[in-house]
């Protein structure tokens, strides 16, 4: 390509972000050239880096870190070097940002309209009319429902993955030359997200806008990109077109991402004499209000097991959890443990049944209480329920830390604060373990990990069940997640049970038509699939267009 | 050491504040050794001009006006501790228990607190006063019960941000009691902002007493007290002198000089969230 296509060119970039004891590396000697209309993969796990240069690429770092050493040169001029008002004028206008998560990002007190005709009234680009117009068609090609009224809602009153698509649309509202999509479909179902995808994809290719995608799953970026950049740590790994990245990744880093997929385990051993269900659920229907979230679920778990339950955000499935734990009392139907039934609410259970379920959450930070320290967090269960005291209690806890793999002596006097994602994790999983229980509710417990960690999460929550027999519930919308983990698997929609049975059975055709669309929607590794995947959806089923 | 290193990581505005309020408490609880006479001793003519023997004259009956200053400090820092204490000791359970336990003792709670504070607290606390008569326990009583109000509205709001988090869901299903859901798992997280709150509590109640015992009904004399000094030496202000603004603003500096304090912590705690 000829130099007149280079749009943006990194060389050698530094950040540095401030912690107590000065300043600190976060980003080092990173080179990256955009031509016009290419797009780049940005992948890594968190902390990689991915968001500060992506934001670095509009000349913008957040508050507390500064641009330690290189240049940014946006067609021709240096970021570094421009003026605060030659950057306002950049931003929005030539380049755009479309963050994570679309609720927190629009203003949600004014309509979607209004909001995409600030842009290009600001940077005196077009006329409100003409804004308004532009805004219709956009929505149009962007492929959102009721392109001409839709941008008359509040940003609550349309789904997430709409407000993504509006999003996309409102940084494509100037025609800027370069868009920074930061994680755009994340918080988003797969059903959803593929939708997103396929907008963004087309509507980048429409305009030939350069784009810079920045993501931590791998099977996304590889529809997206052309090119791929790995970072870890603030570093470049590797670069290289998507495909050869897919096909012969050349460091042992990416290797290890490539791997992580690849996990999956036997049948645990049955768990000696006893035959009662760890888990039984019958005929359960609970609502929140007049809201009916679950209509007749039934489910049954083996000891020792794990039953995954999938579905997309609104199926009913952590409703499920909190009718099995007794937060939620069900209207009708019963949920047994150990063959046992439990009263509907878990104030009117016995310490002893309240011992048997226990619960691992999905965001570990809010799960642990930030003023106590490890041994209390571990240690109030085994106390609680068990009577242990003392000398006894002590060596109980340092006993939990082993089997999580943490180092007692280091890690027993410390607090949620002090531990990394993973570790806080851990900590979850042994204190569900310290109460000795013969169920565990899994509630998305690797989502908020990356994937190196959540497999390692994935392997010691086997290696676990394996040893001591626990069955576990795993609440899940991740697919690669339930083929790894589970022996059953039960497949819900709108509060319903739609499909149940074994793993080999449910991943295996024929398929109940939504888990065929779930399954589907799960991106592989390869760069061709989200095209194939569209093909064959025109084909088939033209009315899944939808949210 | 830990505590050591935050301290010089203060501002100057606090640091200026925590100097003033040692040297308050020190004053207070070293008032004895540093006055000159006794506390409600007459020593000399009314109204004497500052000079050699008294530092900033005397008072409307002959009392050393430094040394009543000194006193006051005692009395009034003293009598509004002990009532924000108070205020904190009820208004602090009541609210953590609205969000604790919520439904139907939430709404109690919450209510009877609307319904005390519609009515404007220093015309419920003179009202009040009247009514039981004035002596410094009914006072610190009153002023305590009317402004845990407002401590309770804050901590039940601080409570009800720390009772959603998903360690307290696991602290009820695993079976904790009560008193051990409030003390163990919710309280240590609302200290910051209580702690703050008691601060500045306390600038409003040293306030409200001063107040009190300026309109005669707060602390009563012969107990020196800073607010009723302001009172009695009032008349001397036509006559140029400025010696009744003294109390007022030896009332002013602690108010200001808490208050940047308070300032400070709420910055680090709201900082210490990210």
């Amino acid at each position: 390509m000829a130099d007149s296509d280079l749009l943006l060119s990194i060389r050698n970039l530094g950040i540095e972000g401030r912690s107590e004891t000065g300043w600190s590396e976060i980003v080092k000697g990173i080179n990256l050239d955009l031509h016009r209309g290419e797009v780049l993969g940005l992948i890594g796990e968190s902390g990689a880096g991915k968001s500060t240069v992506g934001l670095a690429a509009m000349g913008y770092v957040r508050d507390g870190c500064r641009i330690s050493d290189g240049e940014i040169l946006f067609d021709g001029q240096d970021l570094r070097k421009s003026s605060r008002e030659n950057l306002r004028k950049l931003r929005g206008r030539r380049i755009a940002y479309v963050a994570q998560s679309a609720a927190a990002s629009f203003n949600p007190s004014k309509k979607l309209l209004d909001q995409y005709c600030e842009g290009p009234v600001l940077h005196h680009v077009m006329r409100r009319a003409e804004a308004e117009r532009d805004a219709i068609d956009l929505y149009r090609r962007i492929q959102l429902p009721d392109p001409e009224t839709i941008g008359f809602r509040y940003p609550h009153e349309v789904s997430g993955g709409q407000l993504q698509r509006a999003m996309t649309a409102m940084a494509m509202s100037c025609r800027p030359d370069l868009i920074i999509f930061d994680e755009p479909t994340t918080a988003l179902d797969v059903t959803t997200q593929i939708e997103v995808l396929s907008a963004i994809r087309d509507i980048v290719q429409q305009f030939g806008t350069a784009a810079i995608y920045i993501t931590h799953d791998l099977a996304v970026v590889a529809q997206m990109a052309d090119r791929i950049k790995v970072l870890l740590k603030g570093r470049e790994v590797e670069e290289a077109p998507a495909r050869q990245m897919l096909e012969a990744p050349q460091e042992d880093y990416t290797k290890s991402l490539w791997a992580v997929r690849s996990l999956s385990r036997g049948t645990p051993p049955p768990v000696p004499g006893s035959r009662k269900p760890a888990l039984e659920v019958e005929n359960v229907t609970a609502a929140y209000g007049p809201t009916v979230v679950l209509r007749d679920v039934s489910i049954s778990l083996p000891p020792g097991r794990t039953l995954s339950v999938v579905g997309e955000s609104g199926s009913g499935k952590s409703t499920l959890a909190r009718v099995i734990t007794g937060l939620l009392p069900p209207r009708t139907g019963t949920v047994r443990i150990n063959g046992q039934e439990m009263p509907p609410a878990y104030r009117a259970r016995t310490i002893d049944q309240l011992r048997n379920v226990q619960m691992i959450y999905q965001m570990a930070d809010t799960a642990l209480n930030p003023r106590q320290r490890i041994r209390e967090l571990i240690g109030r269960p085994a106390a609680l329920y068990l009577g242990l005291r003392g000398q006894k209690l002590e060596a109980r806890v340092r006993e939990l830390l082993e089997m999580i793999e943490l180092d007692p002596d280091k890690y027993i006097d410390r607090r949620p604060s002090e531990l990394s994602g993973g570790q806080k994790q851990r900590i979850g999983i042994a204190r569900a373990l310290a109460a000795e229980p013969k169920l565990i509710i899994c509630d998305e417990v690797t989502s908020a990990l990356d994937q190196l960690v959540a497999e390692g999460i994935l392997k010691l929550l086997d290696r676990l069940q394996r040893n001591l027999g626990i069955a576990y519930m795993f609440i899940t919308h991740d697919i690669e997640t339930v083929r790894a983990i589970s022996d059953d698997v039960v497949v819900m929609k709108d509060g319903r049970v739609v499909e149940a049975g074994p793993r080999d059975e449910i991943f295996s055709p024929p398929h109940h038509p939504y888990t065929e669309l779930l399954l589907s929607s799960v991106p592989e590794m390869d760069t061709e699939w989200l095209t194939r995947r569209l093909e064959t959806r025109e084909k088939d089923k033209p009315d899944v267009n939808r949210d | 050491m830990e505590r050591l290193a935050v301290l010089r990581t203060a501002p100057p505005s606090a640091i200026f504040g925590m100097v003033m309020v040692t040297l308050y408490i020190l004053v207070a609880f070293f008032a004895p050794l540093i006055a000159p006479f006794g506390e409600s001793e007459i020593v000399g003519g009314a109204y004497e001009p500052w000079g050699e023997e008294f530092l900033l004259g005397t008072d409307t009956v002959g009392r050393d006006m430094f040394t009543r200053l000194i006193y006051g400090a005692r009395n009034t820092i003293g009598v509004a501790f002990v009532t924000t204490f108070l205020a904190f000791i009820v208004g602090g359970i009541a609210g953590l228990l609205a969000a604790a336990m919520g439904g139907i003792a939430d709404q109690l709670l919450s209510r009877l607190v609307d319904v005390l504070m519609a009515i404007p607290s220093l015309i419920f606390k003179l009202l009040l006063l009247t009514i039981f008569g004035t002596s410094i326990v009914n006072m610190v009583l009153i002023i305590a019960l009317i402004d845990s109000t407002r401590v309770f509205r804050l901590t039940r709001s601080v409570a009800m941000d720390i009772v959603v988090m998903d360690y307290i869901e696991a602290a009820r299903l695993r079976g904790e009691k009560l008193p051990r859901l409030i003390f163990r798992e919710i309280l240590p997280n609302a200290t910051a902002p209580l702690l703050a709150e008691f601060g500045l509590r306390f600038c409003f109640v040293f306030l409200a007493i001063s107040a009190l015992s300026f309109l005669g009904l707060g602390i009563q004399p012969p107990t020196a007290d800073w607010g009723s000094m302001v009172r009695e030496n009032a008349a001397l202000i036509s006559f140029g002198d400025i010696t009744p603004l003294l109390p007022a603003a030896a009332i002013g500096v602690l108010t200001v000089s808490v208050n940047f304090i308070v300032d400070w912590m709420l910055h680090r705690s709201s900082g210490l969230k990210d």
